[in-house]
């Protein structure tokens, strides 16, 4: 994976110089709350309900040991013993105390991290297929492409002050395990009918108050125009995306109103300028950056079979467990969803304990998924069993990977104030309902997705089941969507109609599986059935 | 008794960025400390801001009955005891019913 080199270090120890000045000058007096507050959100500091909340970037959801192990040593210094994986792949701090944030970020950076630009209008961190360079299904690793964004969007002048957020995804696989399209940018990395590596360029995709799927702007793409390419398709938005009004300020907003042909046609005629000007990196600079994304020296004797006579270990490596491109390797997910548990939250000692297993057994290696697990992407098959029994030691070795109990949730009211409902407690309520592995099992592919509001951080759009946490004159009130999915089959969710109580919204669920489970045919998930035979089947046993 | 309704001051303690509430001449972490205000709310946000005690500061709507505060909105409820999922680093880690009242 990809170190930071002598120039990136350095931005980031003058950053921690400069907002440990800011914060001595806020609690001196000398600057006041409304100058304070844009800077601190430059460097990920929120002020939640409870306290500051530190949102940290971690650059396409990798990080080695050493960074993880310090992530859970933040969360026992700084924070209260726990931290929230989030779903775009970072991780958040909840009970941050500002004169100890300085402090906070100096340690970041003694691992080569920080929290620039998880907050504000401007290129957020970006995320990837959390497989990469370990997929058997991969066409080329996304890694490199994501580490030159990083390196092209960190600071970017240009783009610092956009007219809204900016999230841009890449994957490097047919299959979408990143919601790619549901980004402001999203990028596949494709053959092109040459056999040559192309990118593939979506734009205008997202979620929020206004969902849309995006249209590809660019079909084939070569790799080592992508910087130019993407200059061009933000010049075009910082110019003309609405400043307005916030909730029509996203790219989607204005791909949507003047058409993707249009939108293209600007983006081509932008580009073609901005290729004269040679702001695309040397291959060599290419090549030193893919260079760090070399594959780790993989055993090629490496037995390819897995005792799996313990029936608890054999439920959990087909369910948890992914296939390698090596032979004699597998990808681990960890899964933070324990029955009743709040999903994406782990201990300071859990986190210390999955950065030692992949110290020892992948390669010095993590990824954080936007489902908010944990991957072990490079694990060698003879050494599964002994990683299964520390995970399960430590509770972390629940066998639900992309089944019901599975479940996306935001923060929600109980820690965001953006939130209008809570989504941990109605996640766990539903945890608890489908506890039974077998009866997970058997309802197959589910991906349940709770948002406390529109925002959609809980991706209820994209969810099989979406949920919408709503504010009904001061009560707690939940949507259901069904049909959502982020895959290569991306859709968007439907509202079943009027919305739920807490309680009500779990036995519509209950409700809606069991018609699932009737109408079902084949090898058919949650989803397809729901696509063949509509919605109504599904609402008459939802409002009966 | 029938439940008063009065209108409070709360925000988050610059430092910590704990939840605060005003009672009358300075700011607790208990909501059933805080007071009804007068017409001088902002007189109190500005000058207590402004001496760093305080940010984000408003004024909502709550009930007192006598012996305790609640406010209107679930959100300032939430606000006042702590995440209700995580009991044990609210202000009632004792009290498995907390969570239940919110509502």
């Amino acid at each position: 994976m990809y170190l930071y080199d002598t120039h990136d270090q350095a931005m980031v120890d003058a950053r921690v110089t400069e907002f440990t000045d800011q914060v001595a000058r806020r609690l001196a007096g000398t600057l006041t709350e409304e100058q304070f507050r844009p800077l601190r959100l430059k460097n990920g500091l929120y002020l939640q309900l409870h306290a500051y909340m530190l949102r940290v970037a971690i650059p396409y959801g990798t990080l080695n040991a050493r960074q993880m192990h310090m992530l859970g040593d933040i969360a026992d210094r700084y924070d209260r013993g726990y931290a929230h994986f989030t779903t775009r792949q970072n991780i958040q701090y909840n009970w941050i105390k500002l004169d100890q944030s300085p402090a906070l970020l100096a340690d970041l950076a003694t691992v080569g991290m920080h929290a620039i630009q998880t907050s504000g209008n401007c290129i957020r961190n970006t995320t990837a297929d959390h497989f990469a360079g370990a997929a058997a299904d991969e066409i080329a690793d996304p890694r490199p492409y994501a580490e030159l964004l990083r390196q092209w969007s960190t600071f970017h002048p240009e783009f610092d002050y956009l007219p809204r957020k900016f999230k841009v995804a890449i994957i490097g696989s047919d299959i979408d395990r990143a919601a790619m399209k549901l980004h402001d940018i999203g990028i596949q990395v494709v053959n092109d009918p040459a056999g040559q590596i192309a990118l593939r360029v979506y734009v205008g995709g997202g979620m929020g108050r206004t969902p849309m799927i995006a249209p590809v702007i660019r079909e084939f793409l070569p790799p080592l125009q992508m910087i130019s390419y993407l200059e061009a398709a933000l010049r075009v938005y910082n110019r003309y995306g609405r400043r307005d009004n916030k909730y029509k300020a996203r790219i989607k907003i204005l791909v949507h109103e003047i058409g993707a042909d249009e939108y293209r046609r600007q983006v081509e005629e932008e580009f073609a300028h901005i290729l004269t000007l040679g702001l695309e990196p040397p291959p060599a600079e290419f090549a030193r950056i893919a260079a760090q994304f070399a594959d780790p020296a993989f055993d090629p004797a490496a037995p390819d079979a897995i005792d799996l006579s313990d029936p608890d270990f054999a439920v959990w490596v087909a369910q948890n467990v992914h296939a390698h491109k090596a032979p004699g390797y597998a990808i681990v997910t960890i899964s933070l969803k324990p029955v009743g548990g709040i999903p994406g939250d782990a201990s300071a000692d859990q986190i210390r304990l999955m950065a030692a297993i992949a110290q020892e057994h992948s390669f010095d290696e993590l990824r954080v998924t936007h489902a908010q697990n944990i991957v072990l992407p490079h694990v060698k098959k003879a050494d599964l069993y002994a990683i299964w029994q520390q995970l399960d030691a430590a509770g972390l070795a629940t066998a639900n990977l992309d089944l019901i109990g599975d479940i996306i949730a935001c923060p929600g009211l109980d820690y965001c104030s953006l939130a209008n409902a809570r989504s941990i407690p109605l996640a766990q309520k539903i945890s608890e309902r489908f506890a039974d592995g077998d009866r997970q099992r058997n309802l197959r592919e589910l991906k349940l997705k709770i948002s406390g509001c529109i925002n959609a951080c809980g991706h209820h759009h994209a969810g099989h089941i979406g949920i919408l946490g709503v504010d009904r004159k001061g009560v707690e009130n939940y949507q259901l969507l069904l049909g959502g999915c982020e895959g290569a089959d991306t859709s968007i969710g439907t509202i079943t109609g009027p919305g739920f109580s807490e309680d009500g919204v779990v036995d519509a669920i209950e409700r809606a599986t069991n018609v699932y489970l009737d109408r079902r045919e084949g090898d058919e998930r949650f989803v397809d059935t729901f696509r063949r035979v509509g919605m109504a089947p599904f609402k008459d046993a939802i409002y009966g | 008794m029938s439940a008063e309704r009065i209108k409070i001051l709360t925000g988050n303690d610059l430092f910590s960025g704990d939840v605060t509430w005003w009672t009358g001449h300075d700011w607790s972490r208990h909501v059933d400390h805080a007071v009804p205000l007068g017409d001088d709310a902002a007189a109190i946000v500005a000058r207590e801001e402004a001496a760093q005690r305080v940010v984000s500061a408003y004024v909502i709507d709550a009930t007192h009955d006598g012996t305790s505060v609640r406010p209107a909105h679930i959100k300032d409820r939430v606000r006042a005891l702590g995440p209700t999922v995580r009991l044990d680093l609210s202000l009632h880690p004792d009290d498995p019913q907390a969570a239940a009242q919110i509502v």
